[in-house]
């Protein structure tokens, strides 16, 4: 949490006189004299954490699963370096999507979103074609150990990045406010998405090369 | 993200109706006695349900006449408890009572109503998210519930749930729809749960007001800050096996069931997985889940030896970085609840090492307490005498897990009464207490009203001298040999002359439980009748006393709360009260043992 120390520092000045004393911190409460942090860039980062421990969770059992004799590698549904490529792209748009936001290029902002959003879509497409693919090829969920995990995480992915995609149709939607106020959506929605475009990347490793 | 604005600068102004005041609330406060209230009862529904487990332990194959007509199903057409049904009661009292009773009152249900008001905020960071965790509870409740009614009745396989008897729906009568019912609950219980997290630890960082530094925290809100860093972190560990529990059960997968199973004299059709990863991980989680509830006990004791023993705490930079060290190693020691599952005696070693380390910080906490009490001019309220009789029983359950944190001895202790006599003390009865303390402490800022003392000294001694009774002589039974979760252990030449002390546990379980309805029946008086609390009845330093009695939505006034000093400025030598409120200004008195705050600058007063 890169933006905690600040918090801390701040009892760290002796506290004006009572009469004077402004108030508190809360958001957007009218009591603080500086711009407070927005709650929504801490809770992400909590939000990452709790998803990476479900994904260490799913994984570490994944490898101890891998060791049991009847392991059989399932054929990677080529498609997915397609996805790959696509949400390497989409973290790509996102982020030059805030540099145009911090710049106050409100305009670069929601065209950046709006393709992050439309890329994240691909992805999303995509993963259904590779299940697509797999299923064709008769691989189902209880087929054999490796289809089991390669659906659960996927699928595991496929839906939090469904909300990812939510989130940054909300920053979208607020990318009409002040600048200030759209990158307080803007920027919760982008780490999550990059942490999860970084899952992504380690979930495909995980599966397919190893 | 959707972040919902429920911070008010008039509290005056505002207007709401019942209903979404009072059940759809988003009031951090009104959500915090929702859990509460609905883990008081669920705590009734888990202790009939250890009633039943006592009356088959204490009088094996009796024949119960009344008692069958209340629970149809459960009892033979002659009155004699079914095994299946003593296993899904087993299952399903561990169930409630560690996750719907403990961890939702004293996590949801005090989490929920001190955080902000300790920390000077008007609310939660997310008082629409904080609605949406209460409101995963009820319908988990139903759902884990629903289990007892449904074919085959509720789950047999403990509350721990290990596969393959939780995996096979033919492995045992509670294994079928039951077991898939109790994994449903659970899952939406941990949504809820991590709502709730998420918003506590964003709510400490952000939201605390002007001058309340980490270092000014009182150690209650520590406790729940880093209970919710724990939850945050272990409880997505449990949702993870239970999606591959149930993707085992019903999609055909073969996640923790191994090949060559024969069930019913029929060979299964899964392959190739393995129960052991169930346990890692849920033990993963369920390491973590017992400091979960502990730690916020261990808060509020903190708090209440302070207040009303009219002295600082002891040590409060050593209990909030033991309270750190204690959350950090309980991540570390999981293996220690699967000493006899084969594994390797080097992993066996290294989990002992760690486990054991977790007494260090656990004994700093509690010569802290101690040394909080000595002198000290205690007030023997009753919150002060549960208080203690936390750290007795954690002392008492603390040291018995010593025992079990070796290998060599946990191959004997494991699965029998030692076992259930130690976490009993530990967990359960500790945590137990730390509620009740807890209740009796802040009864009076949640309902505007003073519980009645006379009445819940009675229900102390009454629960006190109980949980000894209930509880210490398990310890003999484990010895022994007799193991738990039998139907039966009679069944054993060698645990037949045991029966006489199962009956004075099961005798003194009764008499614990009706102990209980004291409380509710004192509960009940101070509502209607207990006298009107002024603001701060104790005489306490943190902000909640410094709101009304209950506090109006918004807690404070049209300004928050400015805090200058550490909450434990308690008999300052010179001081005009024996109590300093965080909220006076620096200059006028001297700071006790301001070593504590170095927050605090310290050049006047001296």
């Amino acid at each position: 949490m890169s933006r905690a120390p600040q918090v801390l520092d701040l009892p760290r000045v002796p506290p004006p006189p009572r009469a004077a004393a402004p108030g508190g911190r809360g958001p957007h409460d009218g009591e603080t004299a500086g711009r407070p942090v927005h709650p929504a860039r801490v809770a992400v980062w909590l939000v990452v954490a709790a998803v990476v421990v479900l994904f260490a969770a799913f994984t570490s059992t994944y490898l101890a699963r891998r060791a049991e004799p009847d392991w059989a590698p399932v054929a990677m549904p080529r498609i997915l370096w397609a996805s790959t490529a696509v949400i390497l792209a989409s973290s790509a748009t996102l982020a030059a999507s805030l540099r145009a936001g911090r710049r106050g290029d409100r305009a670069g902002l929601r065209r950046g979103l709006a393709a992050t959003a439309a890329l994240g879509a691909l992805f999303l497409t995509c993963q259904v074609l590779g299940w697509r693919n797999l299923a064709a090829a008769g691989v189902f969920l209880a087929s054999s150990p490796h289809s089991a995990f390669f659906y659960l995480l996927t699928g595991t992915h496929g839906l939090h990045l469904a909300g990812g995609l939510g989130a940054l149709l909300y920053a979208l939607a607020r990318s009409g406010a002040p600048v200030e106020q759209a990158l307080d959506a803007a920027e919760p929605a982008a780490t999550y998405w990059h942490a999860l475009a970084g899952l992504w990347l380690y979930v495909f490793v995980i599966l397919f090369g190893l | 993200m959707s972040v919902a604005h429920a911070h008010v600068r008039e509290p005056e102004a505002h207007r709401v109706g019942f209903v979404r005041r009072y059940i759809f609330s988003q009031d951090h406060k009104i959500i915090g006695l929702q859990y509460l209230m609905t883990s008081l009862v669920m705590a009734a529904v888990g202790g009939v349900l250890a009633m039943l487990i006592r009356m088959q332990l204490g009088w094996p194959g009796h024949q119960w006449g009344l008692v069958r007509w209340l629970f149809p199903g459960g009892f033979t057409d002659a009155g004699v408890m079914k095994p299946d049904f003593y296993l899904a009661v087993v299952t399903m009292h561990g169930t409630i009572m560690i996750f719907f009773v403990l961890t939702t009152a004293l996590s949801g249900g005090f989490g929920n109503f001190l955080i902000p008001l300790t920390i000077g905020a008007r609310d939660m960071a997310f008082p629409f998210l904080n609605m949406l965790s209460y409101w995963l509870y009820p319908p988990a409740i139903v759902v884990l519930l629903a289990a007892f009614f449904v074919t085959g009745g509720a789950p047999n396989s403990g509350w721990t749930a290990y596969p393959p008897l939780s995996a096979l729906a033919q492995a045992a009568p509670g294994s079928g729809l039951g077991q898939t019912l109790w994994l449903v609950s659970l899952g939406i219980l941990i949504v809820a749960f991590l709502f709730g997290s998420l918003n506590y630890i964003t709510t400490v960082l952000q939201l605390r007001t002007r001058g309340m530094a980490m270092t000014r925290l009182p150690l209650v809100t520590w406790a729940q800050f880093i209970t919710a860093v724990l939850m945050l972190l272990s409880f997505p560990v449990l949702l993870a096996a239970v999606i591959m529990l149930l993707f085992d059960r019903h999609a055909g997968t073969s996640f923790f069931v191994p090949s060559g199973l024969v069930v019913g004299g029929q060979l299964v059709t899964h392959q190739g997985g393995n129960p052991l990863l169930w346990q890692h991980l849920f033990w993963f989680l369920g390491h973590p889940e017992v400091y979960v509830l502990i730690l916020p006990p261990m808060g509020i004791v903190s708090e209440v030896l302070a207040v009303h023993g009219r002295k600082p705490i002891f040590g409060y930079r050593a209990m909030v970085l033991s309270m750190g060290a204690i959350a950090f190693l309980s991540f570390v020691v999981w293996g220690h609840h699967m000493f006899t599952s084969g594994m390797n005696p080097l992993v066996g070693t290294a989990f002992m090492v760690t486990t054991l380390a977790i007494a260090i910080p656990s004994a700093v906490k509690t010569f802290n307490w101690l040394a909080t009490l000595w002198r000290a001019r205690i007030r023997f309220t009753c919150a002060m005498l549960f208080a203690i009789g936390f750290v007795s029983l954690f002392v008492t359950g603390g040291l018995t897990g010593l025992f079990l944190g070796s290998p060599a001895v946990d191959t004997y202790f494991q699965d029998t009464f030692f076992v259930v006599a130690h976490f009993h003390f530990v967990m359960a009865s500790a945590a137990l207490f730390g509620l009740f303390a807890g209740l009796y402490h802040w009864f009076p800022k949640m309902f505007g009203r003073m519980m009645d003392e006379r009445l819940g000294k009675i229900h102390f001694w009454l629960t006190f001298v109980g949980i000894y009774a209930t509880f210490f002589p398990m310890h003999f039974l484990g010895l022994a040999g007799e193991p738990r979760r039998y139907y039966s252990p009679q069944m054993y030449e060698f645990l037949r002359p045991l029966q006489p002390l199962n009956v004075v546990v099961s005798l003194a379980a009764f008499g614990l439980g009706l102990a209980q309805l004291v409380f509710v029946a004192n509960v009940i008086y101070s509502l209607v009748r207990g006298p009107r609390a002024a603001r701060n009845p104790w005489r306490a330093n943190t902000l909640e006393w410094q709101a009304d009695s209950p506090p109006p939505h918004g807690n404070w006034g049209p300004q928050l709360p400015v805090v200058y000093r550490w909450p434990y400025d308690y008999s300052v030598p010179d001081a005009a009260e024996d109590y300093i409120p965080q909220t006076a200004p620096a200059a006028v008195p001297a700071v006790a043992g301001g070593a504590a705050d170095p927050g605090h600058p310290r050049t006047e007063g001296s």
